[in-house]
């Protein structure tokens, strides 16, 4: 009886796509409202939008920079590197759990790097493709 | 005759610069380490004078190619620390050398641009400095270990 539960509960816990933690979710809820309220259309994230964004190269933001993958590297799960050389742990939350947890750190990192590799700010759908993404990787 | 004196010269200078190497106090204020060691190693403010650190935090917006943008509250506190440890801040012990033979009217925005660092490094490839183990001149640890606590030995 035990046993067959604790399978169950590790069956369940193997097949959760994205790793839930209450601060992660509660930065989540923030931009899905956002989300809602700049389009009532939005539908809910979604972590293949988040991978095309992560992986594509774009053209306005800063040329030192065309890609999240360009300091990332196109593996979430790989360590990164910064332009002045400082690794960048993984992003992916897998590998570094805490990642999207501090609402203050994602802000800031959102803002900078959005400017960096668009050269505009992202929308609240944007950064939660994102997030959703890498929760999952 | 005159080559081998040269060349013994050139051994006893090199001697000398390699003793030499640079000793700084280790940065100690946690905003700083914080905030400029997210990207990079937070390089002592005793390398810059004072004009420098105040442009420098002048233009986060594009530092160096990159938004490294801050709340205005911890920019202000890092530029503070920043520009108190200067080279030419009143209170900085030694930090002349670090400044020597920067123009009084320039604004050197990087320490790999300062005469003081060339002079350090002239004898340093460019191949080394691209190698995939250093990447960057602004890579500093990549060859002096302990160049985070203010150690910079000679390189071997």
């Amino acid at each position: 009886m035990t046993r067959g539960f604790l399978l169950a509960l590790l069956i369940l816990l193997a097949a959760a796509p994205v790793r839930a933690n209450p601060a992660r979710d509660a930065i989540l809820a923030a931009f899905a409202t956002q989300a809602k309220r700049d389009d009532p259309a939005f539908a809910g994230f979604s972590a293949d939008r988040g991978k095309a964004l992560w992986q594509a190269n774009h053209s306005g933001g800063k040329p030192e920079t065309p890609s999240c993958a360009t300091c990332h590297t196109k593996d979430p799960t790989a360590a990164g590197q910064t332009r002045a050389g400082k690794t960048i742990a993984p992003m992916a939350v897998s590998m570094t759990p805490d990642r999207f947890t501090d609402p203050e750190k994602v802000a800031k990192w959102f803002a900078r790097n959005c400017n960096n590799v668009l050269g505009r700010a992202c929308s609240a759908a944007e950064k939660g493709d994102i997030i959703t993404y890498l929760s999952g990787q | 005759m005159r080559s081998i004196a040269a060349f013994v010269l050139a051994l006893l200078l090199g001697g000398q610069a390699m003793a030499e190497g640079s000793s700084l106090p280790a940065l100690s204020d946690p905003a700083t380490l914080k905030e400029c060691g997210a990207c990079h190693m937070a390089f002592q403010p005793q390398l810059l004078p004072m004009r420098s650190w105040r442009a420098i935090m002048a233009h986060l917006g594009n530092h160096f190619g990159e938004d490294a943008s801050l709340p205005e509250a911890v920019r202000g506190a890092v530029e503070h620390y920043l520009v108190g440890h200067a080279a030419d801040a009143p209170g900085t012990a030694g930090g002349r050398r670090y400044v020597r033979g920067i123009a009084a009217n320039a604004v050197p925005l990087r320490i790999t641009d300062t005469p003081f660092w060339r002079n350090a490094h002239g004898e340093v490839s460019e191949a080394s400095f691209a190698s995939s183990g250093v990447k960057s001149r602004s890579n500093c640890v990549a060859c002096h270990r302990s160049a985070a606590s203010g150690q910079y030995g000679e390189v071997e």
